[in-house]
């Protein structure tokens, strides 16, 4: 029974770590299947962290704060937006941009706000995102499997667990069972093509990038409102990159790419269960080894070992229409 | 008494400073096929890209069935009943059939009946035109014969009228071209206008009732197909007379220079594409190859121009061994010898699209004095030098410092030219010369090759439209299969001699 706790909690741990990846994911396949490179995830995702922390704080109630992280990621993407779609600049010096400066901006403000850099005071309850329990978690938890099921996995998590794990199949119904979707994937592929049926590529991007900023503020407000009770410095700490490499591993697909956010979400939380334990034969395995083991997958992933990912043909190039 | 269906009047529209259209006027009368003719970069697409609603004209008007209508975008066309099929198509290579073609117009926000309906009413569409397509295909799969008329089906499903395509056979195998005249020739049957727009003058001859000429950026004629000949439109696109015949001086045959002896080579895919190949070119004499395209020209130019591994045999240039399985000579070695290249691919190995003009004209012999000392570029002699050469090879327009990308095909082909001509060559190996290339500069390519051969250089022609391995060649040998299947002399030989060997049935 032991060990079928043991799985229970790192199933749970699994999918309470992936989420703020799965958010990602999800913005980045809507940027980049329209064409628009966005690299800026990390950078989104932790200015949605620092003001969905901000915002609760001083609004008193989370869901405000969620909503003001969705308004500045919005913003953000239409930075972006404006920068290499309308003035066809760059897209990866727009996002890099972006990133180093909400990197500078949230340490600032913390410290400017309130006095510590790179800090923000901590949430109590009803600042915060809490834990749902499901009804009737506590009587089914004795019955077997299926009580460790809904009462261990399935009960318990805050609500943008929820959220991240409903997004994935209205992400893959809008592109692919929507005229919108048609447009999206088309416009990434060839954008002439769009144009010339009577659709404004320029348009379509920049909805595109505003779905973008709303599903990357879920992550960003995941780590600081709820996992966490408070904004500290450089929270994200790269999820948004490990999320566009899951992006790219699952071929821009929705699907694929919540199965890749998965499996980093897995070998993190294996990483935490694996701290200490030793193991028969090899012994205690080094600490910052296992800590690097979902970068190192990644680096494995993305090598090859996937086979050849296949962008959208006209990723990363502004379109432009006369010659 | 016919009324228009389509009618500009005053069309003017510049990119920069560069004025693509003048002062355009044009009638076009319904249900007939109306051919529009001009060189590369004459304005033909951008005229038509505007009555498409892709681009915005500058000033003008334009009527459909009367009507003043203003068009902002290609939505306002298609409304208006304006199809149009460009040269390079709009489709989404990794789409099915139906998702091309319902892309914008697809009626519901989400999938469900009128898909459907759009699937059932293209079925019926296709059976109407004999199209054949599979509407569930997609699109990379398709050969280019039917991702045009998927194209074609295309505008027709958005209710198209007019139908516009841009150079619709330049992509196409003879036997494709036939059946797009077939499809064609029933649509105006249907009572639907078709624009054609095209620098072939047989297709103006075969296909159309009235016939436009366009010549930089101007409107210089329109007449009637019957009351005018290929000679007079050829007049009329260039603007002076042309010659669709080459002249030629008797041949002054030299010694032999190039010889190559049982030459093998193999492909990126390691499949032996060149067998046992035997030539011999004396100075004096172009040798032509003949064959259709993939039975081994590129490889056998590419090796012979030191870009590919020779897997057996030899090459010798004036009696020396220049490359054989164990030791090459790269290009840089054999230009340095006389060889030039002007190889089949010209945005791919010819030049680098991106540089500008001038970049490209000097490309190879950039290091070299006077167009730089000490590693560094001397900008005054390039400029110089590029502004000479540019107009001794007649490249338009004018400027040195344009993107190469910008150019027209033709006058692209001149600058490779121009830069590989530039240090007299004893051996000049040339594909495709005039592939995509307008008669004005066809005529001139041509006409330089000529003059190569008469001050005594030994080229190999090798290229795919038999007509100018026939007007060009003193002796053709035939590719098919890597092997060479025949060989020559340039008297008295027919084309379907020719064609009869290409094919591998002689």
């Amino acid at each position: 029974m032991e060990f079928l706790s043991d799985i229970a909690s790192l199933i749970n741990s699994t999918l309470r770590i992936s989420t703020p990846l799965v958010f990602a994911a999800m913005a980045g396949i809507f940027a980049e299947r329209s064409g628009v490179i966005d690299f800026s995830l990390e950078g989104k995702m932790l200015m949605a962290a620092f003001v969905a922390a901000v915002g609760s704080y001083y609004l008193g109630n989370p869901w405000l704060g969620l909503l003001l992280a969705i308004i500045v990621c919005v913003c953000l993407s239409m930075l972006h937006g404006f920068a290499s779609v309308t003035h066809k600049g760059d897209q990866v010096v727009s996002c890099v941009a972006i990133n180093i400066l909400i990197i500078g901006l949230t340490t600032a403000l913390a410290a400017a706000w309130f006095g510590q850099a790179g800090l923000t005071p901590t949430l109590n309850e009803d600042q915060r995102f809490l834990e749902i329990h499901l009804p009737f978690a506590d009587a089914l938890r004795d019955i077997p499997v299926i009580g460790t099921l809904y009462s261990d996995i399935l009960s318990g998590h805050y609500v943008f667990v929820y959220l991240a794990y409903l997004s994935v199949p209205l992400v893959f119904w809008i592109v692919f069972k929507t005229s919108f979707g048609l447009r999206l994937r088309a416009v990434g592929e060839n954008p002439s093509a769009v144009d010339t049926a009577g659709i404004n590529v320029f348009t379509m991007r920049y909805k595109a990038l505003a779905i973008n900023g709303v599903l990357i503020a879920f992550a960003g407000a995941h780590l600081s409102t709820a996992v966490n009770a408070n904004f500290f410095r450089e929270m994200s700490a790269g999820r948004g990159y490990l999320a566009l490499a899951a992006m790219i591993f699952g071929k821009w697909h929705p699907k694929t790419a919540l199965i890749a956010c998965l499996l980093f979400g897995f070998t993190d939380a294996l990483q935490i269960r694996l701290q200490g334990v030793e193991l028969p034969a090899i012994g205690e395995i080094p600490v910052q080894l296992i800590q690097a083991l979902p970068y190192i997958l990644t680096v494995v992933l993305l090598a090859g070992f996937v086979g050849k990912a296949i962008a959208p043909n006209a990723i990363g190039q502004p379109y432009i229409k006369e010659r | 008494m016919v009324s228009p269906i389509l009618e500009l009047t005053d069309i003017n529209k510049s990119f920069g400073h560069v004025q693509a259209n003048k002062n355009i006027n044009l009638k076009i009368n319904k249900g007939t096929i109306h051919g529009i003719i001009g060189e590369n970069g004459a304005g033909k697409s951008t005229l038509m890209s505007i009555v498409f609603g892709l681009y915005q004209a500058n000033s003008g008007s334009i009527k459909i069935n009367g009507k003043e209508i203003n068009l902002r975008s290609p939505r306002d066309s298609i409304i208006n009943g304006i199809g149009m099929v460009h040269q390079h198509f709009m489709l989404v290579e990794n789409f099915t059939v139906l998702e091309n073609i319902i892309l914008g117009f697809e009626g519901e926000t989400v999938f469900g009946e009128k898909l459907q309906k759009a699937k059932e009413d293209l079925e019926k569409l296709c059976q109407t035109y004999n199209f054949n397509i599979d509407l569930d295909a997609t699109i990379s799969d398709l050969s280019v014969g039917f991702r045009q008329r998927v194209e074609i089906l295309k505008s027709l499903y958005r209710g198209a009228e007019i139908l516009i395509l841009d150079e619709p056979t330049g992509v196409l195998t003879p036997q494709e071209v036939d059946e797009l005249f077939k499809i064609l020739r029933s649509l105006k049957d249907e009572g639907k206008t078709i624009v054609l727009i095209t620098h072939k003058l047989i297709e103006i001859m075969d296909l159309t009732s009235e016939v436009s000429v366009m010549r930089q950026g101007e409107m210089v004629g329109h007449t009637k197909t019957e009351d005018t000949s290929k000679e007079q439109l050829a007049e009329m696109m260039v603007g002076r007379s042309v010659l669709l015949r080459v002249d030629k001086k008797e041949i002054k045959k030299g010694e032999t220079i190039f010889k190559v002896n049982d030459l093998s080579v193999k492909d990126d895919l390691d499949v032996t594409r060149v067998k046992d190949v035997n030539l011999e070119i004396c100075s004096g004499e172009i040798l032509g190859i003949a064959g259709v395209t993939g039975n081994g020209q590129t490889e056998l130019l590419e090796a012979l121009s030191g870009i590919r591994k020779v897997e057996s045999g030899s090459i010798e240039l004036f009696g020396e061994k220049i490359s054989d399985q164990n030791n090459f000579l790269n290009p840089r070695m054999l230009k340095e010898k006389g060889l030039a290249h002007v190889p089949e691919d010209r945005q791919r190995m010819g030049l680098i699209s991106d540089f500008k003009a001038h970049e490209n004209l000097i490309f190879g012999y950039h290091d070299q004095e006077p167009y730089s000392k000490s590693a560094i570029l001397n900008n005054k002699e390039i400029s110089e030098y590029s502004n000479k050469v540019m107009q001794e090879y007649d490249v338009r327009p004018n400027s040195p410092n344009l993107i190469t990308s910008n150019f027209s095909g033709g006058n692209q082909q001149k600058i490779i030219l121009s830069r590989e001509l530039n240090e007299n060559p004893k051996v000049l190996l040339v594909g495709q010369p005039t592939r995509g290339v307008d008669i004005g500069a066809i005529e001139f390519i041509h006409q330089r090759l000529i003059d190569m051969r008469d001050k005594g250089a030994a080229i190999l022609l090798a290229s795919v439209e038999l007509d100018e391995i026939l007007s060009l060649s003193d002796r053709i040998i035939v590719m098919f299969d890597g092997k060479i299947v025949g060989e020559k002399e340039n008297k008295n030989v027919t084309d379907r001699e020719l064609g009869l060997l290409m094919a591998g049935v002689a």
